[in-house]
């Protein structure tokens, strides 16, 4: 079959790798450094901390890289999983804070040396396995711990009263401004409030920035596939409050912009867009280079495009758009104060997964009917997690609407960091057969 | 035109010889550690069954689980298409159709022209398939044609682990010493599936004519709680284990005509 449209390779791949090992590396020396170093979810308010000299060990994507070993080092792997299951915590618990309670259990860190020794540990409950998992890290290390409550929005279309929404402003606000003065009562270290600003700033930009890059993949040939996708959002997740990363998403709008002008494919095939559902199997990614051989471009899925936060929904179109930052609307920040309450708002307003995760129902199938409807998608592939309970949540729901929209829908079960529980050749049979239903074959 | 369809199960190899639309023979073995040999054995049978030479064989469909097994094929295709095929060649009326075999359940979804609408599949677990009927007729010690005739007996439905075939079979140990009757015991194995099955095929979205293929269709005990679990009538196909194969079979001989 001839190649439909041209395709390059992305310039900015090595300069992502780059960050990422930037921010192992400083987690590794910030002892050395003189650095506090904090352990904590990413999926909660990372920036809080950006008023400290200091490096942050997040858990999501630690537990993800535990997962990656089961390839490279299944010996390591196995110690790892054994570790934590024979501590006694069940297998139908979050897989992320398995593989890493797992590695504390052992003093063993998958980059080298013993696990390494937190300060405290900040969490926000972005759900509440995420908030126990901190409490259990805190007094496996006997170390500190302090835990926001999050309480997300509704979604739109529930009509969350004004007066609750404020509530729930004020509420986080007020636990911010109390995280900050437990960190320094804690490390009796000075939080630098510009920093803080600057940090929250910066998560701002970042979280907007890679909503953008999300929304060129409405484009038809999309710039970018699911695989490579994942490569780039972990910044976000990982650092989204530091400079390199708004200015590396910046450089990736641009080039992916050119990409949507010059009509440069991710897949040269493009016949077929997809989107998935919740957290791809992390160590089972080869799962979209099947797809892709018979033409199916994977664009990406609300967790993807969403997960760090950065989308706002606009009544008017009844859709949502990439967020306009503060500074985007005019709104300075110059007291922590003003950087706690938009850090606030921001959550509330942009964080849909966390949402998702809290609340599902008819607001989040409409958040995914209009990812359907605006990227243009043929197919759905929905990963049943069971490694996230809180992604899995209406996953039928949702499987049911896109099938009564006419939107040819497989399910899959796995989970996204324990490999246990993927059957990597059943599912590909599985998608065999979902691809002869689509009268889609093997191009290659 | 001849053609041939062989749907190689996990369990048993099937095959089907198609003469212009018609089923004129069929065979089926067992697979064993060594499923080639199983694939030389199937096709021998159907042939002899059908009175025609191999190389009277125009074309070769292969479906199953050991598909890549047939390396004589002119077709492949998944098991899901297979029964779409197959169920829509028997019976233009049908739109819903179940697949209990050895180790795997289906439900496939199909419109009046036999494309796949939707279609589900439960192939984690043993206590929605056949093997757990299998493990179960073990434990009572009971022939499985017994097996189904006792059921249809029962007098009253009781719960059965349905999670896990393994721990199923302990529990009938159990209810054996209880002094719980049979018949109770295959009705509740069946229920079980049932359960399983029905589940799964209403993820797909039940359209009647909704009809059952495969080895466990023949089992009336299980078409009777798979009724009652749907709350409508199901049509078993004849001769159900081959549909798959018949699937593929005609499949061939329109992928010829193409």
């Amino acid at each position: 079959m001839e190649k439909k449209y041209k395709t390059t390779p992305l310039k900015l791949w090595d300069k992502a790798k780059e960050i990422r090992m930037n921010v192992y590396k400083e987690i590794a020396e910030a002892k050395e450094q003189g650095k506090l170093l904090i352990g904590g979810g990413a999926e909660g308010l990372i920036a809080l901390a950006t008023g400290f000299d200091h490096a942050f060990l997040v858990g999501e994507p630690y537990g993800a890289s535990v997962a990656f070993l089961y390839k490279e080092n299944p010996a390591f792997y196995q110690q790892i999983v054994e570790a934590c299951d024979h501590a006694g915590y069940p297998r139908d618990l979050c897989s992320y804070m398995r593989n890493y309670l797992g590695s504390l259990l052992l003093d063993k860190y998958i980059f080298g040396g013993p696990f390494p020794k937190l300060d405290f540990c900040l969490q926000a409950g972005f759900c509440d396995t995420h908030s126990k998992w901190y409490q259990i890290v805190s007094e496996i290390r006997g170390i500190p711990y302090f835990s926001l409550d999050l309480l997300p929005f509704d979604w739109e279309i529930s009509g969350e009263s004004e007066k609750t929404k404020q509530l729930k402003r004020e509420y986080i606000t007020k636990q911010i401004h109390e995280a900050i003065e437990w960190m320094v009562k804690t490390t009796g270290r000075r939080f630098d409030d510009e920093k803080f600003i600057e940090g929250v700033t910066n998560e701002f930009e970042s979280t907007s920035l890679w909503a953008k890059v999300c929304a060129a993949n409405r484009a038809i040939p999309a710039p970018l596939d699911e695989k490579t996708m994942l490569s780039f959002y972990v910044l976000a997740v990982l650092a989204r409050p530091k400079k390199e990363v708004v200015d590396f998403y910046r450089e990736l709008l641009a080039e992916v912009e050119e990409r949507v002008a010059n009509q440069i494919a991710a897949n040269p095939y493009e016949r077929c867009r997809f989107i998935s559902d919740s957290q791809p199997p992390w160590f089972g990614l080869d799962l979209f280079r099947v797809l892709e051989s018979y033409g199916v471009v994977s664009l990406g899925a609300h967790y993807t495009f969403a997960l760090s936060g950065g989308w706002e929904y606009s009544s008017e179109e009844e859709t949502w758009n990439p967020a306009r930052t503060p500074q985007e609307r005019g709104i300075e920040l110059k007291t922590r104060d003003d950087a706690a309450r938009a850090l606030a708002d921001w959550w509330l307003t942009t964080g849909t997964v966390c949402r998702g995760v809290r609340h599902s129902g008819a607001g989040k199938i409409k958040r995914v009917m209009d990812i359907v409807d605006k990227w243009h998608v043929d197919a759905a592939l929905i990963h049943l997690n069971r490694g996230c309970e809180g992604t899995a949540l209406g996953q039928m729901d949702i499987v049911q609407a896109l099938l009564k929209a006419g939107i040819p829908t497989m399910t899959f079960e796995g989970n996204h960091a324990d490999p246990r529980e993927y059957d990597e050749g059943r599912t590909f049979a599985r998608i065999e057969s979902f691809m002869e239903t689509l009268g889609l074959k093997k191009i290659y | 035109m001849i053609t041939a369809g062989i749907d190689m199960g996990a369990a048993f190899a099937k095959m089907v010889i198609v003469k212009d639309g018609e089923l004129i023979g069929k065979g089926i073995c067992k697979v064993t550690l060594e499923p080639e040999e199983a694939v030389r054995t199937v096709q021998e049978l159907a042939l002899k069954d059908a009175g025609v030479r191999p190389d009277e064989i125009q074309r070769v469909g292969a479906t199953g689980a050991g598909r890549k097994l047939v390396k004589n094929a002119d077709v492949v295709v998944t098991d899901v298409t297979a029964d779409a095929a197959g169920a829509n060649y028997l019976d233009k009326a049908v739109r819903t159709v179940i697949d209990v075999g050895g180790e795997e359940a289906r439900a496939v979804k199909i419109n009046e022209e036999g494309k796949v609408i939707s279609f589900a599949v439960n192939d984690k677990c043993a206590a929605g398939a056949g093997a757990f009927i299998e493990a179960m007729t073990r434990a009572l010690e009971l022939p499985m044609e017994d097996f189904a005739k006792y059921s249809l007996k029962s007098t009253q439905k009781i719960p059965i682990n349905a999670q896990c075939a393994i721990f199923a079979e302990s529990e009938v140990v159990s209810l054996i010493n209880e002094m719980t009757p049979r018949e109770d015991i295959c009705r509740a194995v069946h229920d079980g599936i049932s359960d399983r099955v029905s589940s799964m095929a209403k993820r797909v979205g039940i359209e009647e004519k909704v009809v059952l293929i495969g080895g466990t269709a023949k089992n009336i005990g299980l078409l009777k709680s798979l009724e009652d679990a749907l709350g409508m009538k199901i049509t078993v196909l004849p001769d159900p284990e081959f549909v798959s194969a018949l699937g593929i079979g005609i499949l061939a001989a329109k992928d010829s005509e193409n």
